[in-house]
């Protein structure tokens, strides 16, 4: 593998060429990053989520036509693709992944994790997701039944986990953060209520 | 077409490794590598399609050993070549001549 500084110099010297022709301004690449960084991310599908759990129209909405609904809470989508909202009920469990490479909500997600990205995680979601779920710690029940789905550019998943119990009388706030983004790919549940 | 993009299904790539509380970048030059892909992108020198299917053709036992966002950048570098919006030469030659830079 090559070094970073290898790399970051090859993409320097493509920066530096495109600034010379005038096709690329600093400006916009910092942009750029600071809206992947710091604008994109969980915490915008977590709202989603909350939202869904909160207010029964809302969620219709949402497992009807997710894109409009995303679009409602303020998400655009960034490459304009079209969203799906899968809902996790106690008989059925959703899992996203993208096998052919990394599709993913950014919209509501952000960029995706290294693991989503990876060989292991592309090659068994599909094949042995129960599986793949027990390797994050998420058992699911024989009876329940799994369905995967695989992302493309033009449509991304997201996952609606289930809402844990005990949770009623909690704040928007402290719901917001029993929403993992690992609960919205599906490979793992959100967080249980903390004990009163 | 089936190359090793299309890993779905296939065996021996071993555990899944994941990172707690992972930073959106690990690197400067990955946020800059995406950045590039994405306004090159929206200037319409190529899209989207293209973008990942020029990814798709690298030969298999390169694809599995570059880093992510190294795959963007690569992607990035060959479409504009490809177009004719850069050519290797020059981008080879302001390789070298940051290289000279940095030693």
């Amino acid at each position: 593998m090559k070094s970073d500084e290898d790399v970051a110099l090859r993409v320097r010297a493509l920066e530096s060429l495109l600034l010379e022709k005038g096709l690329v301004e600093s400006p916009a690449i910092d942009e750029i990053i600071d809206l992947f960084e710091n604008r994109m991310g969980p915490q915008n599908g977590a709202r989603v989520i909350v939202r869904a759990w909160s207010d029964p129209d809302f969620k219709a909405r949402l497992l009807a036509n997710a894109s409009d609904a995303i679009v409602e809470m303020g998400y655009d989508a960034v490459q304009g693709e079209d969203m799906v909202v899968v809902e996790n009920t106690p008989v059925v469990h959703n899992l996203v992944v993208c096998t052919l490479c990394s599709c993913f909500p950014w919209a509501t997600l952000g960029l995706p994790p290294v693991w989503y990205k990876s060989a292991p995680y592309r090659s068994r979601a599909a094949s042995d997701p129960r599986g793949v779920l027990a390797e994050f710690g998420t058992p699911i029940a024989d009876e329940a039944e799994v369905r995967v789905w695989d992302s493309n550019a033009e449509l991304r998943y997201m996952v609606l986990p289930e809402r844990p119990a005990g949770t009623n009388g909690m704040s928007e706030d402290e719901l917001l953060a029993l929403v993992t983004r690992d609960s919205m790919i599906g490979v793992t549940r959100a967080l249980e209520a903390p004990a009163p | 077409m089936n190359s090793i993009h299309d890993m779905g299904g296939m065996h021996g790539y071993g555990p899944i490794v994941r990172e707690e509380d992972e930073p959106v970048f690990h690197h400067e030059w990955e946020g800059k590598a995406l950045a590039l892909a994405r306004i090159a992108l929206a200037g319409g020198h190529f899209n989207l399609d293209e973008f990942r299917h020029v990814q798709e053709r690298m030969p298999p036992a390169h694809y599995l050993t570059i880093r992510y966002y190294e795959r963007w950048l690569e992607g990035t570098v060959a479409m504009l070549v490809e177009k004719g919006v850069i050519t290797a030469e020059e981008y080879a030659a302001r390789l070298a001549e940051l290289s000279g830079e940095a030693l």
